[in-house]
C-alpha cells in the first residue's frame, strides 16, 4: 500500500536545486539512404537545448509538429541516446557511478501519448503496472497489490478493472491506467508526451485534474509536452516554447502567455483559437511550415518566418540569455543588446558585445 | 486522495473476470466449421501416427508374391495390395506415423530456432539486424524443394539427416516472419514503457514481446508442415529419406509409380493420404489466423 505520499528516494538538494537540468542536449539522425555511407545529411532533431525542472513544477513544452518535443522527451527517457548533452538530476549526472540510468529511471517515468499502443495488449492492466516494480525487484504479490492501489487513486476501481485487457477500455481509461503504471515505480518526475492530446475534451479535463491530484499527493514534478496551448496554460508554471529543435522562449507561464518576447511565441499565441467566436483569428499568424530541420536556416532559425528579420538575423544565431532560471529567458538578437538588429537595445559594453559574439 | 475513498463508497457490481485473449480466440475458432473439421482431420491423423501402427489388420511388412497389385475391394485388401503384395491398409496406417514425424519434427525445430533468430533481430535492430537477415537471405534464395534435396544428399540418406535438412530449409521462412512481426511490436509504445521503466531486454522480450508475436509465427509454422511433409515426401521418392521397406507415403508414392498404369488407384493411395493431410495443416492454419484477428 502506497500510505506515504513522498518518494522512496530522498530529496539531495533541497528545494532550492533544480529537480533536472539539461545543458546542451543534441540530437542529430543521420539520414539513411546512401547505400555506400555516403552522408547523406542529418536530422537537426534537437540541437543544444538547455533548460532546468524545479522541483514540484509544472514545465509545458510547447512547439508545432516536428520542433523537438517528443524528441526531448525521449532523449531525457534515455529511450535514445543523445549525442552530446549533459542531464543533471537533483544534482547527480545523470548515467553517472553516483546516478546510473537504472536508479534514474525509477525516478523519471513517462506517459506516451498513444494510450492503445502504450499497453501490452496480452496483459492484465494490473499485470502492465505491476511489471515495472517486478523489474526492480519488488515481490509480484506486492506490485500486483500496489497496483491495484494505484489503479483506485487513478479512479479505476480494482475489483472491476483489474483483470481487464486494455481493448476492454476506453481511452480515457487507458490513459488513467498509463498514468498508474508511470506511478508504480514512486518516481518523483514524470514526463507526459502529449499525454492528453489524444482524448476527449471532457475526458481530457477529468485527466488533467487527475494529474493535478497526483501531484499533490505523490509531490511530482511533471514536463509536461503539448501542441495545446490552453491545456498547457491552464497546468504549467512555466513554459518553454521550442522551434526547430532549439528554444525559442523560457520563461513563468504569465510572462509566456501575458507578455511573450519572442516572435514565434508571439505567432504561436495569436494562432490559439479564440473562445469568442466575435473576435475569431482571420488569418494565419504565419505562413508556411516549418523549414526542414535537415538543413535548418542559418543564423536564426526562424528568420524565414519571422515579421521581424533583418539581414543580421541570417547571419548571426541568437543565444538563450543564460541567467537564474526565474528569468524570462528568449532566443531573439531583438532582445540581445547590442546584437546589430534595428530594434536591439545598443547596449555596447564590451562584456554585451562578447556575448553576442 | 479522494477519489481513492469515492470508489471504494460505490458499491460496485462484481464483473466477471474478462475472458482473455486466448479463451476468446479459442470461441471464435470453434465457430468457424472448416477450421474445427480441419482440426478433426489433423487430430485423427495425429491418433492414427500415435497409434495406427498397432492397429494395422494386417502386419504392414508382410509381402506375398501371390497377391500383388490387387485392386481396391479384394477380399483381405480392403484397400488394394502394392506391387510386393503388401496390404494398402496397413501400409497407409503405419506410414502415417513417419510421414507425420517427418512432417512436423522439422518444422517444430525450426519454429524455435527461427523464432529465436528473428527475435534478436528484429529486437536489436539495426546493424544486427542487417548482418543477420542478409545472411538468412542468403539462404531464402535458394528454392526449398531444391535446397533440401542439396543438403540431404551432402549430409547422406537416412531420416535423421532429411530432418535436419528440413529444419535447415524452414528456419529462413520462419525467422524472416518472426523478424517482421517482433519489428512491428517493438514499435509499439508499451515496449518504449518497459524500456523506461529499466527493464533488460531479456525481461521485455520475454514478457513484453513473446506474448504478441508467438501467435503469427505458430499459425505460419502451421502452414509449413504440409510444405514439409511434401518435401520428405519428395526426398523418400528420390531415396534421401526413409529407406525400403519402411511405410512412408512418399516412398510409398515412388515405389508404386511403376504401377500407375495397371492400378492407378492404388498407385494415387499414398498421394491422396499427403494432400489430405496437407490440406487439413493449411485450413487449421487458416482458421487459427482468422481466429486469432481480433479486432481490439
Amino acid at each position: 500500500m502506497i500510505d506515504t505520499p513522498t518518494a522512496p528516494l530522498d530529496d539531495v538538494g533541497g528545494p532550492a536545486q533544480p529537480l533536472l537540468s539539461v545543458r546542451g542536449l543534441t540530437k542529430h539522425f543521420p539520414l539513411k539512404g546512401q547505400l555506400l555511407g555516403g552522408s547523406a545529411g542529418v536530422v537537426r532533431a534537437v540541437d543544444d537545448v538547455d533548460f532546468t525542472v524545479r522541483k514540484g513544477e509544472t514545465l509545458g513544452v510547447v512547439g508545432e509538429s516536428g520542433c523537438g518535443k517528443s524528441t526531448t522527451a525521449r532523449l531525457l527517457m534515455h529511450l535514445i541516446a543523445a549525442d552530446t548533452g549533459e542531464i543533471v538530476f537533483d544534482g547527480c549526472v545523470v548515467g553517472s557511478r553516483q546516478l546510473p540510468w537504472k536508479a534514474f529511471r525509477r525516478q523519471v517515468q513517462m506517459v506516451f501519448q498513444d494510450s492503445y499502443s502504450s499497453l501490452n495488449p496480452r496483459l492484465t492492466i494490473e499485470d502492465s503496472i505491476a511489471f515495472a516494480p517486478q523489474v526492480h525487484g519488488v515481490a509480484r504479490r506486492e506490485a500486483v497489490e500496489r497496483a491495484r492501489d494505484l489503479l483506485t487513486r487513478v479512479g479505476l476501481e480494482p475489483r472491476r478493472f483489474a483483470e481487464r485487457y486494455p481493448h476492454e477500455l476506453s481511452g480515457g481509461q487507458r490513459q488513467r491506467v498509463n498514468i498508474a503504471r508511470a506511478l508504480a515505480l514512486q518516481p518523483r518526475l514524470i514526463i507526459l508526451d502529449e499525454a492528453v492530446s489524444a482524448l476527449d475534451k471532457s475526458v481530457e479535463a477529468q485527466v488533467l485534474n487527475l494529474l493535478l491530484d497526483l501531484k499533490d499527493a505523490f509531490g511530482l514534478t511533471y514536463v509536461f509536452i503539448s501542441h495545446d496551448l490552453h491545456v498547457v496554460r491552464y497546468i504549467s508554471d512555466r513554459v518553454m516554447v521550442m522551434y526547430l529543435g532549439q528554444v525559442a522562449e523560457l520563461g513563468p507561464v504569465e510572462a509566456i502567455f501575458d507578455a511573450p518576447r519572442h516572435p514565434y511565441t508571439q505567432a504561436l499565441l495569436a494562432s490559439m483559437p479564440t473562445m469568442d467566436p466575435d473576435r475569431r483569428t482571420e488569418e494565419a499568424p504565419l505562413a508556411g511550415d516549418p523549414p526542414n530541420p535537415i538543413n535548418p536556416p542559418p543564423g536564426c532559425r526562424f528568420h524565414t518566418r519571422c515579421p521581424h528579420a533583418e539581414a543580421v538575423c541570417k547571419l548571426k544565431a541568437p543565444r538563450v540569455q543564460a541567467g537564474s532560471s526565474s528569468a524570462h529567458a528568449v532566443a531573439c538578437l531583438m532582445h540581445e543588446p547590442g546584437s546589430g538588429h534595428g530594434r536591439a537595445a545598443r547596449g555596447d559594453t564590451p562584456a554585451m558585445a562578447q556575448a553576442a559574439e | 486522495m479522494n477519489i481513492a475513498v469515492d470508489a471504494r463508497k460505490i458499491p460496485a457490481p462484481v464483473f466477471e473476470r474478462s475472458p482473455g485473449y486466448w479463451r476468446t480466440v479459442g470461441r471464435r475458432f470453434l465457430r468457424d466449421p472448416v477450421a474445427v473439421g480441419a482440426a478433426a482431420v489433423v487430430l485423427l491423423l495425429v491418433m492414427l501416427a500415435l497409434f495406427g501402427p498397432y492397429l494395422t489388420p494386417v502386419d504392414p511388412y508382410q509381402s506375398s508374391m501371390l497377391n500383388r497389385l490387387k485392386p481396391i475391394g479384394t477380399d483381405g485388401y480392403p484397400l488394394g495390395s502394392d506391387e510386393l503384395g503388401r496390404d494398402m491398409l496397413s501400409r497407409l496406417m503405419a506410414g502415417a506415423r513417419l510421414s507425420l514425424f517427418m512432417g512436423i519434427v522439422p518444422v517444430l525445430c525450426a519454429f524455435v530456432i527461427g523464432t529465436a533468430i528473428g527475435l534478436v533481430a528484429g529486437y536489436a535492430g539495426g546493424r544486427t539486424n542487417t548482418l543477420i537477415m542478409r545472411t538468412i537471405d542468403v539462404f531464402y534464395a535458394f528454392p526449398s524443394v531444391l535446397l533440401a534435396i542439396a543438403l540431404s544428399g551432402a549430409l547422406g540418406a537416412g531420416i535423421f539427416n532429411s530432418l535436419l535438412s528440413l529444419t535447415i530449409v524452414f528456419i529462413p521462412p520462419i525467422a524472416r516472419v518472426a523478424e517482421s512481426v517482433t519489428t512491428q511490436v517493438r514499435a509499439r509504445d508499451f515496449v518504449e514503457a518497459a524500456r523506461a521503466s529499466g527493464a533488460s531486454a531479456f525481461t521485455i522480450v520475454r514478457v513484453h514481446v513473446l506474448g504478441n508475436v508467438l501467435g503469427p509465427i505458430f499459425v505460419y509454422a502451421t502452414s509449413l508442415v504440409a510444405v514439409a511433409m511434401i518435401i520428405a515426401s519428395g526426398l523418400s521418392f528420390l531415396g534421401l529419406g526413409v529407406k525400403p521397406p519402411e511405410p512412408e507415403w512418399g516412398l510409398m508414392l515412388n515405389t508404386l509409380r511403376t504401377a500407375i498404369y495397371s492400378q492407378p488407384w492404388i498407385a494415387a493411395l499414398p498421394g491422396v493420404m499427403i494432400f489430405v493431410t496437407s490440406i487439413a495443416f493449411n485450413m487449421l492454419s487458416d482458421g487459427l489466423r482468422s481466429a486469432m484477428d481480433i479486432k481490439q
